[in-house]
């Protein structure tokens, strides 16, 4: 089993008396709701999904990590996990003390031992993890509406919190134990944010062909409105694997964190990510966490020579097409034929027809997948 | 911003020059960074091969193989 990114897989959820002596002692401290976003980075620092961190980062560690994409401990991380407020928040805390941290609807469900409180350069913080500071990329507008303080420390979970993908929602240390009691030795993970059609289907089996097994890891949180919903991305991947899959080579369980869009910089966040979930491979492919045209196609998978260290195998995918002439899904490097041979798999061509009630294609879409999106009446976010 | 952190390690000349020998076509444009490229390498597998037990007790692997088997991922 591939080792947990630093070493050691974090878990900072208390035992139950632990957090009856803590609950004691948390009722006269003060609290600081979060939002959707930072609470799930609260959760699965917990869990150990981000191991080797135990709370937020402080602003060593965040400055190592903008710099030089390392923890000051030399780790690689290249996305800062940071809790951020606004400055009057911010006047409400002190260095040593401890916080009550609150999900988005009040319930509290973590303790916080504050260690630093700073503040940052927003415009530095893009530059260094997007690779612009323009407003439009969807992560500096993100940037630039944070709060202007950070408050770094270690975290303790003391309750679960309701997950409505309670079924899909594993933590690293249940996907490492059933990777082992299915015998896997190497494992690949996969990431996805849409509905399958047979162009994912090839990667993934293409790459299952090389490992014993595969994890195919949606993500799951803020969408864009059009996109499809995270019941239906699950519904259909469940269906997949249900028909076309060997029950005992994959399983699929979700990541709940919101897409940052950082390119490259995330490719290396998410590698870690699946690593602590017991990932020894990470398929990457074209413009990976990309958005727009930000970042060059094959950004994403350069930027893995600079981590000799990572502890992750990631196998890269260039583009891929049906070939008509091979009959199947193809790349570059295995089909001779030209684009005259060659369909896109066009994700919204496939969109369209679905949209109309039409199934694609069978080449381009599996009919049970086509058939489960038209049946289902809340598609899309809205 | 952190200034980088650095310190002076002092190898033997023939060695450097292997080392640069070594470098060329690789990209890496200074003698330093290739050799914190190398070392990283190295002592990530060393550390990789030292840590082999997975360090879950029995009790919470059983706990976790149970909620595997209620949730449908084991039989």
């Amino acid at each position: 089993m591939v080792t947990p990114h630093g070493g050691t897989l974090v878990n900072r959820v208390v035992s139950k008396r632990r957090r009856e002596e803590l609950m004691e002692d948390a009722s006269e401290m003060p609290s600081f709701r979060l939002s959707g976003g930072l609470r799930k980075d609260a959760q699965n620092i917990a869990s150990g999904l981000y191991s080797p961190l135990e709370g937020f980062l402080c602003r060593d560690d965040m400055e190592n990590v903008l710099e030089h994409s390392r923890l000051s401990n030399d780790i690689p991380w290249t996305i800062p996990i940071l809790l951020d407020m606004r400055e009057e928040e911010a006047k409400r805390f002190t260095e040593g003390d401890s916080v009550i941290l609150e999900s988005e609807d009040g319930k509290p469900f973590c303790l916080m031992d504050i260690e630093e409180i700073f503040t940052y350069s927003k415009k530095e913080f893009a530059e260094k993890v997007y690779g612009t500071d323009d407003i439009n990329h969807p992560g500096v507008q993100k940037t630039m509406d944070m709060g202007s303080h950070l408050m770094g420390g270690t975290i303790t979970q003391l309750d679960e919190l309701p997950d409505p993908f309670e079924k899909y929602a594993l933590k690293p240390m249940e996907t490492r134990v059933l990777f082992k009691e299915k015998g896997w030795r190497t494992v690949v993970g996969f990431q996805t944010r849409n509905v399958p059609h047979n162009g994912h289907e090839y990667i993934q089996k293409t790459a299952l062909t090389f490992v014993d097994g595969i994890f195919i890891n949606p993500i799951i949180g803020k969408k864009k409105p059009g996109d499809f919903t995270d019941e239906l991305i699950l519904d259909t991947y469940d269906i997949l694997i249900k028909n076309y899959y060997l029950k005992n080579r994959a399983v699929m369980s979700i990541l709940e964190t919101e897409m940052r869009y950082a390119g490259p910089k995330e490719a290396i966040f998410h590698s870690i990510v699946r690593k602590n979930f017991g990932c020894t491979h990470f398929i990457v492919g074209r413009d990976h966490a990309g958005v727009g045209g930000y970042y060059a196609p094959y950004a994403a998978q350069d930027i893995f020579e600079e981590f000799p260290d990572l502890g992750i195998t990631p196998i890269f995918f260039k583009s891929f097409t049906h070939c008509w002439k091979c009959g199947g899904a193809v790349d570059g490097f295995i089909c001779p034929h030209g684009d005259e041979h060659r369909e896109n798999f066009s994700g919204s061509k496939m969109r369209e027809m679905l949209v109309r009630g039409q199934i694609p294609p069978e080449h381009m879409m599996r009919p049970e997948v086509a058939k489960m999106v038209i049946e289902t009446e809340k598609k899309f976010v809205v | 911003m952190t200034e980088k952190k650095y310190t002076t390690v002092s190898i033997p000349v023939p060695l450097a020059k292997k080392v640069k020998k070594r470098m060329e076509g690789t990209g890496f444009t200074s003698l330093s960074s290739y050799v914190t490229y190398v070392l990283r390498q190295v002592i990530s597998s060393i550390e990789e091969e030292e840590r082999q037990h997975e360090g879950f007790s029995k009790e919470d692997e059983e706990r976790v193989k149970e909620r595997l088997r209620a949730l449908g991922y084991l039989d």
